[in-house]
């Protein structure tokens, strides 16, 4: 299969959502495409077509914003929906009646999406399984006749990329031609693009790596060293493969780019939102205050009770997330969480290879 | 769907033979074998990158397997010449090796010569024999000739034998989506994807889709099956071309594949069996054959590139279940399966329908005895799993429309993206799976082989699937009355998941408790020597034969009604 890679030039690509990741990929898609962006206040699409920024950051001038579906839609045979994953579904039904089969989805929302029956919540069913739990590629899946779906994650903290700083991705789908065309759109001489074809073992790389990230703001918080965020981050990675296994995740994916890549550099940055969350719990702030002055969402937060219940209703066990939960909804204390975890019986250090 | 089962008379849908897409292939019988053999070379010369190194080594080891072939497992029904054609094209190799003197280009087209000689071949063994007066022969002595064994067996008295009250639309019910599938037969083509259960299922599809008013389908059925003389008469006047599973090599593969997209692209209605060979554990087929499958999505794509964009050239994908109390092959199914599974070494297949006789006293027996059969037709689907309305038009999930071309479209055109396609096989052949599911009509039968076998199984927590099969049965007793209840419990969760639309059950269903397990008892695999579950003398259940209890027991698998246990 070969594909002209001129031949789409023409077209615009269009991203849907712009916070802080948004406009990243949008600033980088732009140096080589017109961009179009979709945002749902009027008010963002004017400050991004008269000033050329977003909530103050700078976005490149080939990038132009809409508030209309159709049009984006009609537009662009290509797009990045970027919204968190509370909104995701919502934004993707909207988006439905204007998708064709030709349509590219490619997304870089790193959550998941909760699927109960009418009526139920979280707090109200004793146990989900895994039908009840969607990765954002699956609500595309579900809600849309768009077939070539793929996803972009990897280590990407939208402060780094903004600043140019060299970095690498992994475009994951079932389909060659879709990560071909997100090769071709994002590729630069700093920003180097890996395909990989498992595609919910990429989501849930992102997804899941986001736990272990608040848990290693929380040694951070508590002014532990190296030694401790060593320990974290590969029992981190124990759990997240066996969390990820059982939902469906093939075990090369989670030690790629998206799994300890992803996971390095967001449990060793302040730029990271969920490393925020846990290093702020750990200096004693509370969740809510944590939470409403922060000005996007940490995905991590809502993952922790997802996965909480879901390890539950399978009957797996999962300490630094059912520990984290303990902290996070439950007024634990983050060192009464690492005293059971250090008397927790691991002994066996690898067991997933 | 419903349930419940409305005999019809159906008139023909295309009532001159000479439109019947089957008739019109069999007149250009020898231009359409050209053109797949043609057509069969570039795919293979564009398979191995158009890189005679590479072609050469696969027809080095193709012709290495034929002649192995030909020496250690030659068939009734192999040609003739087998040996020297064989013997031909080695020696065309051999001198095209030796030869130095000859220029790049010209080896190459020598090679492609030897190439299409192969796939000519190939064409030529693969194409069926469709003979118009023996399809005519074939459905009289089928439709006539069982419906006076019905006659006889359930009218008393003489005349019986002359009875029109029964007819084999009594025996075998045909249920679900049969309006839109003759509409749709009309409009585009079809591909009808059955579960495949027993050697009978071809004969009893052909029976289907001619009672239904359609012309014949064409379908691959294995060129075993044309050892036999009697199956081989049938099997031509059905349409049947021929797929020989000793040939693994990658000019027969591409060849026959070739040929089923060219013959759906011509628009001849056809029938894959997707599971590939009959189910041997007794379970609706979950893992597809994706082979076959693969050449319609690769037929659509081709009838859209020739901008055949409206209804006529769409194609549309129709599973169908085969819902039975009795498999004749069932002994030797399970068996085989288990060897398999259990990791033994060797197994033997051995076949029932060894010989014409034992057929026809299997037939008698089965059409004048009890035991009925139902054809549940489901919904008609596009080549990537959507419904479609009465027009064919695709339809999403909220009833919108899509456009199938859409899939195949790339930056405004149509593309060859093969890898592409073998993703949408693979989702073409999940929402079959999940239809199978869907459609697939339960019986009194599978309702008590089931819970028997879950009762047995709960006994002996403790074993493996292995060990409890090898208990001795008379360890394995199930009081009626525990039985009653355990069967109330699954029907319940049955009429549930009916409810939800997630299967469908057999009108006999809807009688009370103890008639339907009477039922289920007296016609779980009725004929078979062993019965799998009967009732003895203390009036408890007992089985005869653990092995044939799994089997039936197994059509229940993948409904999560074990967890009810």
């Amino acid at each position: 299969m070969i594909l002209k890679n001129s031949s789409r030039n023409s077209k615009p690509v269009g991203v849907i959502g712009i916070g802080s990741f948004g406009t990243a990929i949008a600033n980088m898609l732009a140096e080589k495409s017109q961009v179009i962006v979709y945002a749902r206040k009027a008010e963002v699409v004017d400050e991004i077509n008269t000033q050329h920024t977003a909530g103050g950051r700078d976005l490149h001038h080939n990038i132009k914003a809409t508030t209309d579906i159709e049009y984006i839609c009609q537009k662009c045979e290509i797009l990045f929906p970027v919204v968190s994953s509370t909104g995701f579904r919502e934004v993707i039904q909207q988006f439905a009646p204007f998708l064709h089969p030709y349509h590219i989805l490619i997304h870089g929302t790193k959550g998941l999406s909760l699927l109960l029956p009418e009526g139920k919540t979280l707090e109200t069913v004793d146990r989900i399984k895994r039908d009840n739990i969607a990765t954002m590629s699956e609500v595309i899946l579900n809600e849309t006749v768009v077939v070539r779906v793929g996803c972009l994650a990897g280590p990407n903290l939208a402060k780094e990329l903004s600043l140019k700083q060299p970095a690498a991705t992994v475009i994951a789908s079932k389909y060659n031609e879709v990560i071909l065309e997100g090769q071709r759109l994002l590729r630069s001489d700093r920003f180097q693009v890996y395909g990989n074809q498992d595609i919910i073992g990429v989501e849930l790389s992102g997804v899941l790596k986001n736990i272990i990230a608040i848990a290693a703001g929380a040694l951070g918080g508590m002014g532990l060293g190296e030694n401790a965020k060593g320990l974290l981050i590969s029992r981190g990675m124990v759990e997240l493969i066996y969390l990820g296994k059982a939902l469906g995740g093939g075990t090369k994916s989670f030690i790629g780019l998206a799994g300890i890549g992803d996971l390095v550099a967001t449990c060793s940055s302040k730029l990271s939102r969920n490393y925020t969350v846990g290093f702020r719990l750990a200096n004693g702030e509370k969740l809510p205050d944590i939470i409403a002055d922060m000005e996007e969402v940490a995905e991590g937060i809502n993952t922790v009770k997802l996965i909480k219940t879901f390890a539950e209703s399978t009957g797996m066990r999962a300490p630094i997330t059912e520990n984290l939960y303990k902290v996070l909804f439950e007024g634990f204390k983050v060192e009464e969480a690492l005293q059971y975890l250090m008397k927790y019986p691991f002994n066996v250090d690898v067991d997933f290879l | 769907m419903t349930d419940d089962y409305i005999k019809h008379k159906y008139a023909p849908i295309l009532p001159k033979k000479d439109e019947w897409p089957v008739v019109k292939l069999s007149k250009h019988r020898k231009e359409f074998i050209n053109a797949v053999a043609l057509a069969a070379r570039d795919r293979i010369i564009a398979l191995t990158g158009n890189n005679i190194e590479i072609l050469r080594e696969e027809l080095e080891t193709t012709l290495y397997r034929e002649k192995l072939r030909v020496k250690q497992n030659p068939w009734l029904v192999d040609p003739e010449d087998d040996y020297e054609f064989w013997s031909k094209v080695k020696s065309g190799m051999v001198h095209l090796t030796a030869e130095s003197s000859l220029s790049h280009k010209d080896k190459k087209i020598a090679y492609h010569h030897i190439l299409l000689d192969i796939t000519t071949r190939y064409a030529e063994e693969i194409a069926s024999n469709f003979k118009h007066s023996h399809y005519k022969a074939t459905r009289r002595i089928v439709t006539y000739g069982f419906s006076r064994l019905l006659n006889a067996a359930r009218v008393k008295g003489f005349k019986s034998l002359f009875s029109t009250q029964y007819t084999l639309q009594d025996k075998i019910q045909i249920i679900g989506e049969t309006e839109q599938l003759r509409d749709l037969a009309t409009k585009g083509t079809v591909v009808m994807v059955p579960t495949h259960f027993s050697n009978l299922d071809s004969i009893l599809i052909g029976w289907t889709i001619s009672t239904l008013g359609m012309p014949p389908f064409i379908y691959g059925a294995g060129l075993n099956l044309f050892n036999i003389q009697i199956f081989s008469y049938f099997m031509n006047a059905l349409g049947a071309y021929k797929v020989d599973r000793r040939k693994r090599n990658l000019p027969y593969i591409e060849t026959l594949k070739t040929y089923s997209s060219e013959a759906i692209q011509f628009g001849c209605h056809s029938l894959f069996f997707p599971g590939g060979t009959r189910s041997r554990s007794g379970k609706i087929e979950s893992k597809l054959k994706l082979g076959l499958l693969s050449t319609a999505v690769e037929a659509q794509r081709a009838n859209y590139q020739k901008k055949l964009d409206d209804v006529g050239g769409k194609i549309f994908i129709v599973p169908v279940t085969i819902n039975y109390h009795f498999v004749l092959e069932a002994p030797s199914l399970i068996q085989e399966h288990l060897s398999i599974t259990g990791q033994e070494r060797f197994y033997q297949e051995t076949d029932e329908f060894s010989n014409s006789l034992k057929i026809a006293k299997f037939l008698v027996k089965f059409f004048t005895k009890g035991s009925d059969i139902s054809v549940s037709v489901g919904k008609a689907m596009d080549v990537l799993g959507n419904y479609v309305d009465k027009d064919g038009r695709s339809l999403d999930s909220h009833g919108r429309n899509i456009d199938t071309r859409d899939y195949f479209v790339s930056d405004g055109k149509i593309s060859i993206d093969t890898q592409r396609e073998d993703q949408y096989t693979i989702r073409l052949g999940n929402r079959i799976v999940e239809e199978f599911h869907k459609i697939n009509r339960v019986f009194s039968s599978h309702l008590v082989a089931f819970t028997a076998f879950q009762i047995f199984k709960r006994q002996n927590k403790k074993l493996d699937l292995f060990s409890l099969l090898r208990l001795p049965e008379e360890d394995l007793v199930i009081s009626y009355s525990q039985f009653k209840m355990e069967c109330e419990r699954v029907l319940e969760n049955i009429k549930e998941i009916r409810a939800a639309g997630k299967v469908h059950i057999a009108p006999h269903l809807k009688q009370d408790l103890d008639a339907i397990i009477e039922h289920g008892l007296n016609n779980v695999g009725l004929y078979h020597a062993k019965r799998p579950l009967i009732r003895n003398e203390n009036g408890d259940i007992i089985t005869e034969d653990m092995n044939l209890l799994y089997f039936y027991h197994n059509r229940l698998d993948g409904y999560d009604l074990e967890k009810l246990f």
